[in-house]
């Protein structure tokens, strides 16, 4: 029967998809190849939203399938497929009394609180509640700002075991734990661990967003779980094994809205007294519930329709407050962003790419993008510059924030400019050598320039394309001599040719 | 085990070589009893560089003068830039590869080979070539990206650089053969063998700041490799030591091998068309005596391979 394998299928699927993702997140030696991010992401329900509204493709369409299913079988999703869903199951296992659920009640305004400020600040142009609220980005924040250097940390351990014994086959790695990003996750995931501990999956029917849309969808789904009174003895062992804690077996009901589809029940149930039904045939539900439907079905929509239109009408964008205690003006986003606005609009923190930058330098903001967009990736030159060889962020990037360009593209993207202060410069303050800033420069936008015996630093402007490279690599301290001024708007650089070299070919030694 | 043994090791060789300083150029005479080479220095012109090596190393007595059986070997070259081989950033690959062959020939029980990249090692440790010529040669590519492998030394009779951290492979080692690539260089006007010693310490930012030129000077005079080998087989004439492509590179199918620093870097300074003592660097090293720049001094080996 069909009924009984429902949970199994559930849980090779699931087991499946969260390896995927948290292989991905780890990143630490890259296993799989960063092109199959787009496809295995493309379900994720926020990510795939985020695209849509941006750009309508084949990968942007996952979140449409899970509405459907939605509307077919609801809330499969927080089940099969959501990452944090999976972590909350995991969570309970530990729990003393593992199946020990009992019906617990539904707390409308809360949900629809989070849910309606989540939407309202995504229809006037901000992610921040998507960013802060969003389980796909949240999980991924868990993975790349807790686990990952846990991951990291044991690999540096056993490459420091290995070479001990001349063993140098296990490389070291180097990760930087952002505080901010380690404060927001080890956050999240406490409240998670609370919440799934006590209450099974309260969180995705409280806090989570996607939990309460999901929800409103599948109050209007064709088919919906339900209690066979026929077929019920009224054991109750479905309503102890229901970590949304939404079945009833007193009343033999269950609040299907928050069912997450799990199944467990099924398996549970020693009289095949739960079953699917199609809300087709039972025409005699009690008509209060009517109303509220047809009312949350056309929020639903609504919803739903706004988020689209709002792409097709220009977003109401918060005006950046200046409030970046730095000489920066203006920090830079990664390659791709085409302009930090776009790509603050698209990006829910999900920090795959921070996880996937080789050189670190993209880490989680704090006030670099002003506070509404806090957590979303920020190129930090203080940390690392951006490999100039390089376009995995653009490749990982699930919600097309960071847009995939081809590497001869990047290597004329400009996302910043150099700035050079020649006052703070080790050539004009000491009078010595040094062109640290143009040794790293990959344009040669920082050219040196003779200054009385010595090279001195200048900046062609529209050769750079504010890499970090000098600004990392400038020595001097506390203030730097050489830094990138964002470009809010990306630019395009112009390419350093210069004419090929003559050999001028001597036969003989100089000397 | 290594490390701990490390420890106790260098503060026991701190002791004998500051004292030893005191007296004389302790590695001066080491090099000359170990290796005691017929020439100072071979120059080769025209042929490949694998090529250049093999008739250079051979006209100074061959690897096993200068590697015995069951030694260890540290081999460095310049990788410090994720670039193709072909913008001549990094050393010669095949080059590479020819000389840790050679070790092994000679018996060495293990030829490691790293750099203090400036670009993400593992990426240029790839795209450079070396790591795969290394392996296929039978030498072990290890990393030097990290602080854990570099450990505290005083650098004696230094000016600008008093300490300074090594890394423990170079302090552990044998045998150093230094294996830079000849390029232009936009802050020390020329990168040859001295500049590539900044590949096996950690803080090069306090070298940029604490004058430079006598920061190379300084651990240069303090720490000789046993041997170098300047690659100027490509030679990257502007735009160094990164290169923006490869235009920047002329064919000049030369190399250098000596084991006094100095003299190398000045005879492949002449081979790049400037005077050595226009270098700082190598103005300053020839002064603090860690080898001489005058080639007027040494005995020659030219080598013209047609």
């Amino acid at each position: 029967m069909i009924y009984n394998n429902l949970k199994k299928i559930r849980v090779y699927l699931s087991v499946i998809i969260f390896c995927f993702t948290s292989i991905y997140f780890l990143d630490f030696v890259n296993p799989l190849p960063n092109g199959l991010t787009e496809s295995v992401f493309s379900i994720q329900f926020i990510p795939s939203l985020i695209k849509f509204i941006a750009e309508v493709s084949f990968y942007s369409i996952g979140f449409i399938a899970i509405l459907l299913v939605t509307l077919v079988w609801g809330r499969l999703y927080c089940s099969f497929i959501c990452p944090l869903g999976f972590l909350q199951d995991i969570i309970s296992r530990f729990r003393k009394k593992k199946f020990r659920y009992r019906f617990f009640k539904d707390f409308p305004k809360l949900k629809y609180s989070f849910f309606a400020v989540t939407v309202l600040f995504l229809l006037s142009g901000s992610l921040l509640f998507v960013s802060l609220l969003d389980p796909f980005s949240n999980y991924g924040k868990i993975v790349v700002n807790i686990f990952k250097p846990v991951f990291v940390f044991g690999n540096n351990i056993l490459t420091g075991a290995l070479e001990l014994f001349d063993n140098y086959s296990v490389s070291p790695i180097k990760f930087n734990v952002s505080l901010i990003g380690f404060s927001f996750s080890i956050t999240v995931l406490i409240v998670v661990s609370v919440m799934s501990y006590y209450k099974g999956r309260l969180f995705c029917n409280t806090v989570c967003p996607v939990g309460a849309l999901l929800g409103l969808v599948s109050k209007i789904s064709l088919l919906k779980i339900e209690v066979d009174e026929n077929s019920c003895n009224g054991c109750g062992k479905c309503e102890r094994v229901c970590k949304s804690q939404c079945i009833e077996s007193k009343t033999k009901t269950v609040d299907f809205d928050r069912c997450v589809g799990c199944f467990n029940c099924f398996e549970a149930c020693p009289t095949k007294g739960i079953v699917f039904t199609t809300q087709l045939k039972s025409e005699k539900k009690d008509s209060i519930d009517e109303g509220r439907r047809g009312f949350l079905s056309s929020l639903a929509i609504y919803v739903l329709g706004s988020a689209i239109v709002a792409k097709a009408q220009e977003k109401i964008i918060p005006k950046k407050e200046s409030t970046i205690p730095t000489i920066k003006s203006n920090h830079s986003s990664p390659p791709g962003a085409i302009d930090t606005d776009r790509f603050n609009d698209n990006c829910t923190a999900c920090h795959l790419c921070v996880s996937a930058c080789p050189t670190n330098v993209l880490q989680p903001s704090f006030l670099e993008y002003g506070a509404l967009n806090m957590l979303h990736p920020v190129m930090d030159y203080k940390k690392s510059f951006c490999n100039f060889e390089c376009t995995i962020c653009a490749e990982v990037c699930p919600t097309d924030a960071i847009k995939e360009i081809t590497l001869e593209e990047k290597k004329l993207v400009q996302i910043g400019v150099a700035k050079f202060e020649k006052d703070n410069c080790i050539v004009h303050t000491e009078e010595t050598e040094c062109g640290a800033c143009s040794e790293h420069c990959p344009t040669k936008a920082v050219n040196m320039v003779p200054h009385k015996h010595l090279l001195a630093p200048e900046v062609i402007e529209e050769f750079c394309i504010g890499c970090g490279a000098c600004e990392f690599a400038c020595p001097t301290k506390p203030y730097k001599a050489i830094y990138v001024e964002g470009n809010p708007e990306h630019k395009v650089a112009k390419k350093n040719v210069q004419e090929k070299l003559i050999e001028e070919e001597s036969e003989d030694f100089p000397f | 085990m290594k490390r701990r043994d490390f420890i106790s090791n260098s503060i026991k060789a701190g002791v004998l070589l500051g004292s030893a300083y005191s007296v004389t150029d302790v590695n001066r005479l080491f090099a000359q009893e170990s290796s005691n080479p017929i020439f100072d220095l071979a120059a080769i012109k025209g042929g490949s560089a694998e090529k250049m090596f093999e008739e250079g190393i051979s006209a100074l007595g061959g690897m096993k003068n200068f590697v015995k059986p069951n030694q260890t070997v540290v081999v460095k070259p310049n990788i410090g830039w994720d670039v193709i081989p072909e913008n001549a950033a990094n050393t010669n690959p095949n080059l590479i590869g020819r000389i840790v062959k050679h070790c092994v020939d000679a018996g060495a029980k293990k030829v490691y080979v790293f750099d203090h990249t400036c670009d993400k090692w593992d990426k240029c440790y790839t795209n450079s070539g070396i790591e795969k010529a290394v392996k296929d040669n039978g030498g072990l590519v290890v990393p030097g990206n990290d602080e854990k492998y570099y450990q505290d030394v005083v650098v004696t009779g230094g000016k600008s650089l008093k300490e300074t951290k090594e890394h423990e492979l170079i302090l552990e080692s044998d045998v150093f053969i230094n294996v830079p690539v000849l390029k232009d260089h936009r802050g020390t006007k020329l990168s040859i063998s001295m500049k590539n010693l900044m590949g096996i310490v950690w803080d090069r930012k306090y070298w940029h700041s604490n004058d430079l030129a006598q920061c190379i000077a300084d651990f240069a005079s303090y720490r000789k490799p046993d041997l170098n080998i300047v690659d100027a087989y490509a030679v990257m004439k502007r735009n160094g030591p990164r290169g923006v492509s490869k235009e920047d590179v002329i064919l000049s199918k030369s190399q250098i091998i000596s084991t006094d620093i100095v003299a190398a870097d000045s005879a492949a300074a002449k081979l790049f068309g400037k005077e050595p003592d226009k270098i700082e660097h190598i103005k300053l090293a020839d002064e603090m005596k860690a080898g001489t720049m005058d080639l007027s001094k040494l005995n020659i080996k030219r080598i013209k391979i047609s």
